[in-house]
């Protein structure tokens, strides 16, 4: 995702529609989301709880995107196959 | 809204109407707030007071969420939500868009009540949404009508005088209840098929209003890691400390019973918030919920 471009230019302060994002905040995370695909069933159980909507439902499996997860590890706690783990950024 | 919904994972939107907020990691409100929008649809208007949410989502230009959306007084959600309908019932859209007011429990069960009461009274046609962490987190975890006796807030900080929360927490279902309005219910976000359907319900009551109050934990006010939320909302229901009841047609209604209540110290133990909390203090809390379940069932 782009970040959004301001509407009505001419106005003092730029209008935003509603769905603007501009900041991502998966730059505030300190452990990433690794799935194990072979692992996965499509539960969907991590997609149901992310606080961040960070994750996509896909044909077999789900896929975690890192601009807007926050890290929180609830994905990797409520996984019923540990197909998730937490792995520090930068390792 | 109308017709069958259905709240099976695979069947959900893949939609996501709050993507980008500013909420904490790992933010139970949020799970609330997402699925909740899920169901409504975009057909939504929401009128939101000051409270985390608000002010996670609303921080001029990060806008993320895409329903339409009237910040206002704290007071005054309910109203708000009131006046939202009244105009759209003059526009004959009244059947088109859910009007939804949607704040956490300060907002609701302190400062919004009068609010809420007129509204309900009225008959209006609203959904409202209360989402409790327990507190007012947004500014710094102070304690609420909703906060359960025995908690460590910035107000009840506790100490040696012993200054923890001390009165109970507000039984908010059965206050909404005893306006004998069409539908009112509580859940929680670790419940997400019984929160939804909840929510499908509500959405679809059409001469009254209708009112989900839903337990949301917060790891910061908790004090608690944030992969723990759902654990932990979980905990809380099965332990029998937040009855997942519902109110309809007259009837209160247990809709989770439980055969065995969770040991209470599980649920509390990794809380800061209740860490103080001796033995006894557990034991006693414990037998006032083992008699809460004897007067509700
Ligand atoms: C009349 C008024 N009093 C106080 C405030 C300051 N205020 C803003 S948000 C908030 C706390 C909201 O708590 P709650 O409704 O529980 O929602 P949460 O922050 O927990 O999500 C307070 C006290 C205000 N905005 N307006
Ligand atoms: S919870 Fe685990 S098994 Fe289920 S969809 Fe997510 S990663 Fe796959
Ligand atoms: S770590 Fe948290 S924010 Fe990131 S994908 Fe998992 S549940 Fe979502
Ligand atoms: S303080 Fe609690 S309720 Fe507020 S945004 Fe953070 S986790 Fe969510």
């Amino acid at each position: 995702m782009s970040p959004a471009q301001p509407l009505h230019q001419g106005r003092l302060i730029p209008h935003f529609p509603g769905g603007t994002v501009r900041q991502k905040t998966g730059s505030w995370r300190i452990f990433r989301p690794v799935l194990d695909v072979e692992k996965c069933n499509n539960c969907l159980l991590c997609w149901i709880f992310c606080p961040d909507g960070a994750i996509d439902r896909e044909e077999k499996w789900v896929t975690i995107g890192l601009d807007f997860c926050k890290g929180c590890g609830i994905c990797e706690n409520e996984c019923p196959t540990d197909a998730i783990t937490m792995v520090k950024e930068g390792k | 809204m109308s017709g069958v919904i259905s709240v099976r994972p695979k069947d959900l939107p893949f939609d996501e109407s709050v993507v980008g907020h500013l909420g904490c990691s790992g933010c139970g409100a949020f799970v609330a707030v997402r699925l909740a929008l899920k169901i409504l649809g975009d057909q939504t208007m929401l009128a939101i007071p000051a409270c985390c949410v608000l002010a996670t989502t609303c921080f001029y230009p990060q806008v993320p969420l895409k329903v339409p959306t009237l910040m206002t007084a704290f007071p005054a959600t309910a109203a708000t939500a009131s006046g939202i309908a009244a105009g759209l019932r003059h526009l004959g859209k009244k059947k088109e868009i859910t009007v939804v007011g949607l704040a956490g429990d300060g907002g609701t069960a302190d400062i919004g009540i009068q609010a809420l009461s007129g509204a309900l009274d009225r008959g209006d046609q609203i959904l409202y949404i209360c989402y409790d962490n327990e507190a007012y987190m947004n500014t710094g975890v102070q304690r609420s009508g909703a906060t359960p006796k025995g908690a460590r807030t910035t107000t009840t900080p506790g100490g040696q005088r012993g200054m923890w929360e001390s009165s109970p927490k507000k039984d908010l279902l059965s206050i909404v209840a005893a306006h004998g309005i069409p539908y009112a219910a509580t859940s929680c976000i670790s419940f997400p098929q019984d929160f939804m359907q909840k929510l499908a319900k509500a959405a679809q009551v059409e001469d009254g209003p209708s009112f989900i109050h839903v337990l949301a934990p917060c790891p910061p006010g908790w004090g608690y890691a944030s992969e723990k939320t759902i654990e932990l909302g979980k905990l809380a229901v099965e332990a029998g400390v937040f009855i997942l009841r519902e109110w309809e047609n007259g009837e209160m209604k247990v809709t989770r019973k439980l055969r065995k209540r969770k040991p209470l110290a599980e649920y509390l133990k990794p809380q800061a918030r209740f860490r103080h909390l001796t033995d006894e203090e557990i034991k006693a809390m414990e037998e006032e919920i083992a008699r809460a379940w004897e007067t509700i069932s």
